[in-house]
């Protein structure tokens, strides 16, 4: 099996991506910079941050997903990439739970 | 000892296949990468060894009169960084582990080999930034730069540091994603997952680690240097920050970097231990899988550093009872190399005192764990001695002892000489020996009540620190030791057989030291690693 595991055989093979993709994407990433600038100018309230962040998301995959090959990649380096988005979401969420439920401890004249 | 039979042309090998400098510092080859990485880690060791020094000279008494306050927080800072990223994070991975993981797999090669020196010229320009920032006048925020002391306060060289472990991340990063591919893609046939030597299991769940962990760390840093030097806010609550962020991005990293620590030196331990014994360990997929645990409990504990800081109470208790989960893979570990000795005719070897000094050591270190992560006893011996002798017994007593043992049971292999039997016996019980003198006093003075990195104490502190002082003086003529004869070896020691200890496991198929393409042909693997009575059936036969 170590020899030849099937994910190794389909890895090698480089898939070749037209230049119009490239392009494409490179535009979207444009856009989205320029949604990012022009939204910036409004105000949003709590949402500002939301819409920030799904934006920076969409372009974060965009690029990981086009530019990195991540999409005609095995499905082990699939696995990689996502273990690496799942270890930055438990860094989130455990540092959001101390930020969450500092209040819950009523500090006595506070 | 065996003797190689002499002959008259010195056979070809990785050292002697090429010469001249540039050879070195041009190569590819992981072995000589592996010798490259294993003189400047040293030459760090001694760095961060000498501020050790100068700080138990100055705690032998207890005005300060060696140096001022200002010094002696330069001294513990630079003594901290040099150590945790210059010398422990990179010391077996990338020295033992370039070493020996494509030996032990039958690989030729690490997957990217160019990739892999860059990574040392990576680690050495880290190097030179905090080697740099030091001659400045060095800095003075702890290794762990909390903010905002290092981001407002803070009048020494805080930015060149914090770029040279900025660029030293890159290294470590590059080393771990080197090991992943390799592991996963350049197998020999045959060498399937679960017949992987201990070691290289080991090395895998530190490589997740550092691909895992690292960049969080660089970034952290930049994020520091950014708030320092252009004061963005990110963690200054004036700004719009939150100095407690900053510990929380701090330790995500840092406590796993323990486990980058201490990992590696478990293989060691692993591979001395089944190797004196002549037994399999106890446990194989145990102890293999205890690896991978160990790796990903370890990244959901790091609020343990946060307890008496703002960090709600709530949080704390989630990762103070996370913290507890890290002890089931670990005395798995502990458990399980002492079964493999249990009734097997044990060889008392150098690696092996180093190996048997580990499980002690690291045992009393992880014990001593499950104090500081409750989080009532916390709050009395946090930043107390109590906590410093925590950790030298894991990072010193664990990680040292597994990176003394890993050296001196592959020395033959690395070099192809034997060293000195008499002296590095002597040298691992003197360098156990000074280990506890030093850091046991440690506990009772953290458990009453003397805080850490001050260098003023009430005098009735001193019996014990004069203990501490005295042991360091021990343990460092122990450290000497094996400098001396080891490079005595490489002249006059003895010609090492390839396999002197009589070791199942690729890496002892070849010759010692091994030629550059590691084996003459591929070797096909056709049974489980640590095969060492099927090997006694076959010499009776």
């Amino acid at each position: 099996m170590a020899n030849h595991p099937p994910e190794t055989e389909h890895s090698t093979t480089h898939h070749i991506v037209p230049t119009r993709v490239y392009y494409g994407v490179f535009a979207a990433l444009l856009v989205l910079t320029g949604v990012t600038t022009w939204i910036a100018y409004i105000d949003l309230g709590r949402f500002n941050i939301y819409v920030a962040l799904t934006i920076a998301v969409i372009k974060a995959s965009l690029v990981m997903l086009f530019f990195m090959h991540v999409r005609y990649s095995s499905k082990l380096t699939k696995v990689i990439v996502a273990s690496g988005v799942f270890w930055l979401m438990i860094m989130f969420l455990m540092t959001m739970s101390d930020l969450a439920t500092r209040g819950w401890m009523r500090v006595p004249g506070r | 000892m065996i003797t190689a039979t002499p002959t008259q042309h010195e056979p070809k090998n990785y050292i002697n296949s090429d010469y001249g400098i540039k050879s070195w510092l041009l190569t590819q080859d992981h072995k000589r990468i592996a010798i490259l990485y294993l003189i400047v880690v040293t030459a760090f060791f001694f760095l961060g060894g000498l501020f050790a020094v100068l700080i138990r000279i100055e705690l032998a008494t207890p005005a300060g009169d060696l140096v001022d306050s200002n010094v002696y927080n330069k001294l513990f800072t630079m003594h901290g960084i040099i150590m945790v990223f210059f010398f422990l994070i990179p010391s077996i991975p990338a020295i033992l582990g370039n070493f020996l993981i494509p030996l032990m797999i039958g690989a030729k090669d690490l997957a990217f080999p160019k990739i892999n020196l860059l990574s040392w010229y990576i680690y050495v320009a880290g190097g030179v930034f905090t080697l740099y920032a030091l001659m400045r006048g060095g800095v003075d925020t702890g290794w762990t730069f909390y903010t905002p002391f290092s981001t407002s306060y803070s009048n020494s060289y805080v930015i060149a540091t914090g770029l040279g472990i900025f660029i030293n991340g890159f290294s470590a990063i590059l080393t771990g994603l080197n090991f992943i591919v390799t592991i996963h893609r350049m197998r020999a046939p045959g060498m399937t997952w679960f017949r992987l030597p201990l070691f290289v299991w080991a090395h895998y769940a530190t490589s997740m680690i550092q691909v895992l962990g690292t960049p969080v760390i660089a970034v952290t840093l930049l994020l520091l240097i950014l708030e320092r030097g252009l004061h963005i806010g990110i963690f200054d609550p004036a700004l719009g920050g939150d100095p407690v962020l900053y510990q929380h991005l701090f330790w995500f990293y840092s406590h796993p970097a323990v486990y980058i620590m201490i990992l590696p030196a478990m293989g060691v331990v692993s591979e001395i231990i089944s190797c004196f014994c002549k037994k399999a360990p106890f446990g194989y997929s145990f102890i293999a899988f205890s690896s991978i645990a160990i790796a990903v409990f370890g990244f959901l504990v790091w609020g343990h550093h946060l307890f008496v800081s703002s960090q709600s109470v709530y949080a704390g208790m989630v990762f103070s009872m996370l913290s507890y989960l890290v002890a089931i893979p670990s005395a798995i570990k502990v458990f399980n190399w002492t079964s493999t000795m249990y009734k097997a005719s044990v060889e008392m070897s150098t690696p092996m005192l180093y190996a048997i000094g580990f499980i002690g050591l690291f045992t009393i270190g992880g014990l001593t764990g499950l104090f500081v992560a409750a989080l009532g006893i916390d709050v009395h011996v946090t930043d107390t001695y109590f906590v410093v002798a925590h950790f030298h017994y894991i990072m010193v007593g664990g990680a040292i002892m597994g990176f003394l043992g890993g050296i001196h049971f592959w020395w033959p292999k690395i070099t192809g000489r034997m060293y000195a039997d008499t002296w590095s016996k002597l040298s691992a019980i003197i360098i156990f020996v000074g280990f506890n003198l030093t850091f046991f006093p440690q506990f009772i003075l953290g458990y009453l009540g003397m805080p850490r990195r001050y260098h003023v104490y009430p005098p009735e502190f001193q019996v014990f620190n004069v203990l501490s002082s005295a042991g360091a003086s021990i343990l460092g003529f122990g450290y000497l030791l094996p400098f001396c004869y080891l490079l005595y070896s490489l002249k006059f020691g003895p010609k090492a057989p390839a396999n002197p200890w009589g070791a199942v496991g690729l890496e002892w198929q070849t010759s010692s030291p091994p030629i550059s393409e590691n084996f003459e042909v591929t070797p096909v693997v056709t049974q489980d690693a640590y095969q060492y009575s099927t090997r006694e059936e076959v010499k009776v036969g």
